[in-house]
C-alpha cells in the first residue's frame, strides 16, 4: 500500500475513527489490527519475516532479563561465601550465555535482510566467478524491511545493555515493530520512546489532527508536485550513461538533490503526521540538511536517525572495544597523534562501508559510503587550517558570503557523491562525474536537452516554484517552528493553509490516469 | 576535574568547558571528539568507558563526564 494511494487513504480514513471511537484500554489491539492489515497487503512473505523478527527478538529480550535477575540473585547469595574471583567468574558465565543468544538473534534477524536485500547479488557474483546458473531473486518487497529490522535490533541492544527492561507482552512488541507508518522508510526509532507510546490510551484533538494534517498535505505536495516530477528527468538522465555527459550531469546532480529532498522529506512528513494523528510523537529524521557547512554536519541533519543508530551500536562499541583498545595501545610506538586515531578511523570507516551496504548490493553504494567516510575524516584533519583561516580572516569567515559558500559547497560536495547512485557501475558514475570538467556542452543542454528529459517547460516551472517554496519554508523555519506559527494564527487560517495544499496538489501534483504514483526512494534501502 | 578540563580545551580551545552544558547536543563534541576523548581518558584515568555510558548526558558537560569516570573508577575497585 503506497502513501500516494487511494488505498492508503481509504485505509486512514477508516483507521482514525476507529482508533478514537473503541474504549482506550483496546485502542493498541485495534492499531496492532490496522498493522497487520498493512503488512499483509505487502505480501504474505513480508510479513512472515516481521513475525520471525518479533518472536525470535521477543524471546532473547525476556531470556535477557530473566539471566540479569538470576545473576543477581546468586551473585548475591555467593557474595559470603564466595571470592571476588568466583563471582567474577560467574558473571563472566552469565554473559556468556547472554552474548551467544545476542549473536544467534543477530545472525537470524541480518540473515534475512542480508538474503532479501543481497541474495540476488551473491547469485549473479557466484554465476559470473563459477559459471553456475545465477541463484536467488530479486524480492519485490514492498516494505522496507532494514527499517523494522533496525529499530527492532536496537532494542534487542538496548535491553541486552540492561539500558531498559524487557517488553513483557510480545504483542506490544509487534506492534512497535509493525507500526504502519515507518514501514515504508523508516525513521528508525527506539522502542523507549515510540513503542512505550503506542500501547499508551490516546485521546482524539482536533487541533492536533488539524496540524497532523497540515504535516501530511505538505508531504504528499514535496512528494507528488516535486519529488515524482524531478525524478522523470533524473530517471531519463541515469538512464543514459553515454548520451548525457558534461552539463548533463551537472543538471543531474541538482535535480537528483532536489528529488531526493522531497521524496523523502515528504514521506517522513506523512508518517511523522500519521502517527501525530494518532497521538503518537515520531523522532523527526532531519533537520534542515541543505544548510549544512560540513558533510559531517549534513550526516546529523539528514537521516538522523540512521546515522545515531550507526553510532550507538556500532561506531561507539567498535571504538571502545577490547580488540580496538589493544590496536591503539599497539600503536603508541607511532606517536600519540597515530594511537588515538586508529580506533576513530577505523570505526568511521567500518561504518561508512556498513552504511554503503545497508543502502544497496551494488558496489556503487560501497564506494559511495567509504568515500563519505574518507572526506568526513579529511575534514576532521584539516580542522586546524580551517581555524587559522577563520583567525587570519574573521571578517570574511564570519561574513554570510562565506556562510552561503560553505553551504554550496557542501551540496554540491554530496550531490557529486550521489552521482555513485544514479548508475550501475563505479565505472560509469566516475566517467559521467569526469565528464562535467572534460565535455563542454552548455549549448545542447540550454538548446533542446533539458526539454528531452520527458518533462515539458511547465513541469520545470512547477518544480522551480516547488523547489523554492521549500527553500522558502526552510529559511522560515529557522525562526521556529512554521506549523505553529500557522495553528497560532486559529483554525480558519490553518484549514485555508490546508486546502491550499490540497488544491495545489489536486492540480499540478502528478497522479491519476498516465501517471505512476512511485514508491518512495528510500523504500528500497 | 583540572586534569579532564586540560584534555577538553587542547581539544577544542575555544569552548568554556566549566559552563558549557550542551557539548554533544550543540555539536561541539562531535562523534569523532568523542572517541579520541574516551581513548585519552583511558589512558590518563586509565578508566574504560563501555559503549552503553556513551550516551549525550554523559558528555553534554565536564561535569557530568567526570562523575561518570568517578562512578566506573569506584565500580573497578
Amino acid at each position: 500500500m503506497l502513501f500516494p494511494s487511494w488505498a492508503f487513504l481509504l485505509f486512514l480514513a477508516v483507521l482514525v475513527p476507529v482508533y478514537f471511537l473503541v474504549p482506550k484500554r483496546i485502542q493498541w489491539i485495534v492499531l496492532l489490527l490496522a498493522n497487520a492489515v498493512f503488512v499483509c497487503f505487502a505480501g504474505v512473505l513480508g510479513a512472515v519475516f516481521l513475525v520471525v523478527t518479533v518472536i525470535t527478538v521477543y524471546a532473547a529480550t525476556r531470556m535477557f532479563d530473566a539471566s540479569f535477575a538470576r545473576q543477581k540473585e546468586t551473585l548475591a547469595a555467593m557474595k559470603a561465601t564466595h571470592t571476588k574471583e568466583e563471582r567474577k567468574s560467574m558473571r563472566l558465565r552469565f554473559e556468556k550465555r547472554r552474548r551467544i543468544v545476542l549473536v544467534l538473534t543477530l545472525v537470524l534477524n541480518f540473515g534475512i535482510l542480508f538474503a532479501l536485500k543481497y541474495g540476488a547479488a551473491i547469485g549473479r557474483i557466484s554465476a559470473n566467478l563459477f559459471g553456475t546458473e545465477a541463484f536467488g531473486q530479486e524480492l519485490a518487497l514492498t516494505m522496507g524491511i532494514s527499517f523494522y529490522t533496525f529499530s527492532t535490533v536496537g532494542y534487542l541492544f538496548d535491553v541486552y545493555r540492561e539500558s531498559i527492561p524487557a517488553e513483557k507482552n510480545p504483542f506490544r512488541l509487534a506492534l512497535f515493530t509493525s507500526f504502519f507508518p515507518l514501514l515504508v522508510q523508516g525513521p528508525i526509532t527506539r522502542f523507549e520512546t515510540v513503542g512505550r507510546e503506542l500501547s499508551k490510551p490516546h485521546s482524539f484533538d482536533g487541533r492536533r489532527f488539524l496540524s497532523a494534517s497540515l504535516r501530511i498535505a505538505w508531504g504528499y505536495w514535496k512528494k507528488l508536485i516535486v519529488a515524482d516530477r524531478l525524478l522523470v528527468a533524473v530517471r531519463t538522465l541515469c538512464a543514459k550513461p553515454d548520451a548525457y555527459r558534461g552539463g548533463f550531469i551537472l543538471v543531474e546532480m541538482l535535480l537528483y538533490a532536489a528529488c531526493l529532498y522531497a521524496d523523502f522529506t515528504g514521506g517522513i512528513d506523512i508518517t511523522i503526521g500519521v502517527g501525530e494523528m494518532l497521538g503518537v510523537t515520531v523522532e523527526e529524521n532531519f533537520f534542515r540538511p541543505y544548510f549544512s557547512k560540513n558533510i559531517a554536519e549534513y550526516w546529523r541533519r539528514w537521516h538522523i536517525t540512521l546515522g545515531e543508530w550507526f553510532k550507538r551500536y556500532v561506531y561507539y562499541p567498535l571504538s571502545v572495544s577490547k580488540p580496538m583498545r589493544d590496536l591503539s595501545k599497539n600503536t603508541r610506538r607511532f606517536g600519540a597523534g597515530v594511537s588515538r586515531r586508529v580506533p576513530v578511523y577505523l570505526a568511521t570507516i567500518l561504518v561508512w562501508a556498513l552504511t554503503g551496504i545497508w543502502h544497496g548490493s551494488n558496489l556503487t553504494f560501497l564506494v559511495w559510503g567509504l568515500l563519505n567516510g574518507i572526506v568526513i575524516l579529511l575534514s576532521e584533519e584539516l580542522k586546524p587550517l580551517y581555524a587559522r583561516f577563520h583567525v587570519r580572516f574573521p571578517k570574511l569567515t564570519e561574513s554570510t558570503f562565506y556562510r552561503g559558500f560553505t553551504v554550496i559547497r557542501t551540496v554540491l560536495l554530496l550531490s557529486s557523491l550521489r552521482i555513485l547512485d544514479c548508475y550501475d557501475s563505479v565505472g560509469k558514475a566516475f566517467s559521467a562525474f569526469f565528464s562535467m570538467f572534460t565535455t563542454w556542452n552548455w549549448g545542447a543542454v540550454v538548446n533542446g536537452g533539458i526539454q528531452s528529459l520527458g518533462l515539458s517547460c511547465t513541469d520545470y516551472a512547477i518544480a522551480f516554484l516547488g523547489v523554492l517554496a521549500m527553500f522558502t519554508l526552510s529559511m522560515v523555519q529557522r525562526k521556529g517552528a512554521i506549523r505553529k506559527r500557522i495553528m497560532k494564527r486559529g483554525t480558519v487560517f490553518s484549514v485555508c493553509v490546508l486546502l491550499v495544499l490540497i488544491g495545489t496538489i489536486l492540480i499540478f501534483g502528478r497522479y491519476g490516469f498516465g501517471f505512476d504514483a512511485s514508491q518512495f526512494i528510500y523504500n528500497r534501502f | 576535574m583540572e586534569q579532564l578540563l586540560g584534555i577538553l580545551r587542547e581539544m577544542h580551545p575555544e569552548t568554556d568547558f566549566e559552563t558549557e552544558t550542551n557539548l554533544v547536543d550543540d555539536g561541539i563534541l562531535a562523534s569523532f571528539d568523542i572517541v579520541m576523548l574516551i581513548t585519552r581518558i583511558e589512558e590518563e584515568f586509565d578508566v574504560v568507558i563501555p559503549a552503553k555510558d556513551i550516551v549525550p548526558e554523559n558528555f553534554n558537560s565536564a561535569n557530568a563526564l567526570y562523575a561518570l569516570i568517578q562512578k566506573i573508577a569506584e565500580q573497578d575497585d
